[in-house]
């Protein structure tokens, strides 16, 4: 620790803000409440979000088809293990990177393929030619079509982005409505212990830097499918 | 050196400008963004006032900056992260090359993160014997050229695809490509195992959140994740600005963010970090170094006035809408950070005096401060800085000019006579023109002399 640079730096900035700054619009009065509460109040400015489960989930199920990601809502185990047999064969799956969980387990057992499990720590050389990383996830978002995981939730880090396709299961109970209400699933589950890592995935890979012309698949997955389960599994 | 900053950007801005290959290519590139921004914006039950709930967050937290500094740097510490607080640029490099000598590292994989641009660490990591890659496309496009980024975040918007294929052609012996996708798949290629060989990850910050103590970041690749996640030391570099105060203020932030700098509604990854790989966690670094740079921040800072210049959360929109950067390129500014935003803060960064003449190049149009999303008063503050320029140190030939102009408003019948006389001598001016003193020529270089009428106003209305 450096503890001198971080005094004189900190008295520069307590020196600095002995004089407040003008409030943003101050005394304009058409925004007059400087004690704006975000996030209660963020929803109201945000694009709006349906108010019942199905409008949630047609939201999602829209937004995931503008972001190019792919999204099978399946009733129950049976049908999720036959949609992930069927993207097996067609991709020509050979080896699997997925992590312990009880609504994964019996998926992943039932595809019959080489499996790496990240909690015996495999080299990330290894990791990356796997066809496909399986995982699981702390929340789906309806008003921006986006995947909350966490290195808890989803068997770390590098699971989720270093394989070219990476499939999410998640059941239909975790589908949240908003932004705001992902960060207060994030504070009420970990609040006390974070995971040192969580991240919000909004379709697959992407970048526009050459032209900006959208090209997906950059550095992370290619593919991106959300399988999400009806009944709870 | 005042002279050679000043006298660069009008050569390189009057070559720019002229060329119209450029202006049609940053047209064209913009022409996509503008469309998606304008879509994503119509979606909010409020723009306005989400603008301004993203300001008023920035006015609580830079106001009581040394509050959310402590408690962020307190919570990362719990969880074993080794934060450095850099006074200057020469600190952070010198602590990051130790770092990298202390790991006996050999390749240092890098996501985008524009204060490792304006404090030079590449060239410093390069100079001490390190190889360091750019893992951001747009990045590894100008890293492959030597250049520095035309755009805070469109790095390579200045290139087409015919020059990147011919660089990469160059530089990598990749077979010639027509087709972007092809193009990012040979840098994909490149980079993959970079990522797994890199023994550091240096990535920056967009938001500090005080509350938990974690960073957060903004990509689209995945590279800001790869590099985040496989090397074993990850190295994030933050400017101390961009705390926030709490962890739910991303639900207005990250949204704002994306919309006004790409124009999606949210980007593809957004992640937050809060230290090193945990005890129950299966992967990640094994160390977190977090090094808070104020390079000068805490100068701007002290400036009341101007102090919403740090609400910055580098979204380039304003760069996007400002005619003065559509026209002259992100790289005649000379600056780490192009365009209006560039302009305001480079002077509080870099000295007033060497960047003053960045306050000129502007219209004064309004359009950055209209669509930047945390409500700097951009083109206010480009006024502020001339006035504090001048007051500092006054130009005499500037003051001499306008002590005429103030005699001769005085005496409108005085330039009536002058005007009456010098009528004549008009279609001279275009001959004498090339040995005309400086700025008299400068001014002249692109502009007719207007013609003198035979009868001024004051004539006409007495005769009447």
């Amino acid at each position: 620790m450096n503890e001198g640079k971080r005094e004189a730096i900190l008295g520069r900035i307590r020196e600095a803000v002995r004089v407040a700054a003008p409030r943003p619009h101050e005394g304009s009065g058409r925004y007059d409440s400087n004690a704006i509460e975000v996030p209660q109040t963020s929803r109201e400015w945000l694009p709006s979000v349906p108010l019942d489960a199905e409008g949630r989930l047609n939201l999602f199920r829209e937004k995931c088809s503008q972001l190019r990601t792919e999204f099978r809502f399946l009733s129950g185990q049976e049908g999720a293990a036959a949609a992930l047999a069927d993207l097996r064969n067609k991709q020509k799956w050979t080896v699997l990177g997925s992590h312990h969980h009880p609504m994964l387990d019996p998926l992943v057992q039932s595809l019959g393929l080489e499996t790496l499990y990240v909690e015996q720590h495999p080299q990330s050389k290894s990791l990356e030619r796997c066809s496909v990383g399986i995982t699981a996830c702390d929340a789906l978002i309806a008003q921006t079509g986006s995947i909350l995981l966490t290195a808890r939730s989803a068997g770390g880090r590098a699971l989720s982005v270093l394989p070219p396709h990476h499939v999410v299961v998640a059941s239909v109970d975790q589908l949240l409505p908003d932004l705001p209400a992902a960060f207060e699933l994030l504070y009420e589950k970990y609040g006390d212990n974070y995971p040192s890592f969580a991240t919000l995935i909004t379709g697959p890979s992407r970048t526009g830097d050459i032209e900006r012309i959208l090209v997906l698949g950059a550095h992370g997955p290619r593919d991106l499918t959300i399988i999400l389960l009806g009944t709870n599994a | 050196m005042s002279f050679t900053f000043a006298s660069k950007f009008k050569i390189q801005a009057t070559k720019v400008t002229a060329d119209l290959d450029h202006r049609a290519k940053i047209r064209a590139a913009l022409k996509s963004y503008e469309t998606a921004r304008d879509e994503r914006k119509a979606q909010y039950q409020d723009w306005q006032a989400a603008r301004h709930g993203a300001a008023s967050i920035k006015w609580e937290s830079l106001n009581h900056l040394d509050a959310y500094l402590v408690d962020f740097v307190t919570k990362l510490s719990a969880r074993g992260t080794k934060v450095f607080w850099a006074g200057n640029a020469q600190e952070a490099r010198d602590y990051i090359v130790a770092l990298a000598k202390e790991k006996r590292a050999h390749t240092i994989i890098k996501s985008k993160t524009m204060t490792s641009e304006e404090i030079h660490l590449n060239e410093a990591l390069r100079q001490a014997g390190y190889e360091v890659v750019e893992s951001d496309l747009g990045e590894f496009i100008v890293q492959l050229r030597g250049e520095a980024p035309y755009h805070l975040v469109f790095p390579a918007m200045h290139l087409t695809r015919h020059e990147i294929s011919d660089l990469f052609h160059e530089k990598l012996h990749s077979a010639p490509s027509e087709h972007p996708e092809e193009l990012t798949m040979i840098a994909r290629k490149e980079l993959r195992f970079k990522y797994i060989q890199a023994d550091i990850g240096i990535s920056g910050a967009n938001f500090g959140i005080a509350e938990t103590g974690m960073i957060s970041i903004t990509e689209n690749e995945g590279n800001g994740r790869l590099t985040t996640a496989l090397p074993k030391v990850h190295v994030a570099l933050m400017g101390i600005e961009k705390v926030i105060p709490r962890l739910s203020d991303l639900a207005l932030f990250l949204p704002l963010l994306a919309t006004a700098g790409t124009g999606q509604q949210i980007t593809c990854y957004n992640s937050l970090i809060g230290g090193p790989r945990q005890s129950d966690e299966p992967d990640g670094p094994d160390e977190f170094h977090l090094v808070l740079l104020d390079n000068n921040r805490t100068q701007l800072l002290a400036d009341a006035e101007q102090r919403d210049a740090l609400h910055c959360i580098r979204c380039g929109a304003c760069l996007n809408a400002c005619p003065i950067f559509r026209n002259v390129g992100g790289h005649t500014y000379g600056t780490t950070y192009q365009g209006p935003i560039g302009s305001v803060i480079t002077p509080h960064l870099r000295g007033l005096m060497d960047w003053k003449h960045l306050s000129y190049a502007s219209s004064l149009c309004g359009a950055c401060t209209e669509v930047c999303p945390v409500k700097i008063n951009l083109h206010h503050h480009l006024l502020h800085n001339r006035r504090n320029a001048v007051a500092s140190r006054p130009d005499p030939s500037e003051r001499a000019a306008f002590r005429l102009f103030a005699f001769l408003t005085r005496y409108p019948g005085l330039v009536n006579r002058l005007a009456r006389i010098s009528r004549p001598l008009v279609p001279f001016v275009r001959v004498v023109k090339p040995i005309l003193p400086a700025p008299i020529k400068g001014w002249l270089s692109s502009r007719d002399l207007p013609k003198i009428a035979r009868e001024s106003f004051r004539d006409y209305w007495k005769k009447r």
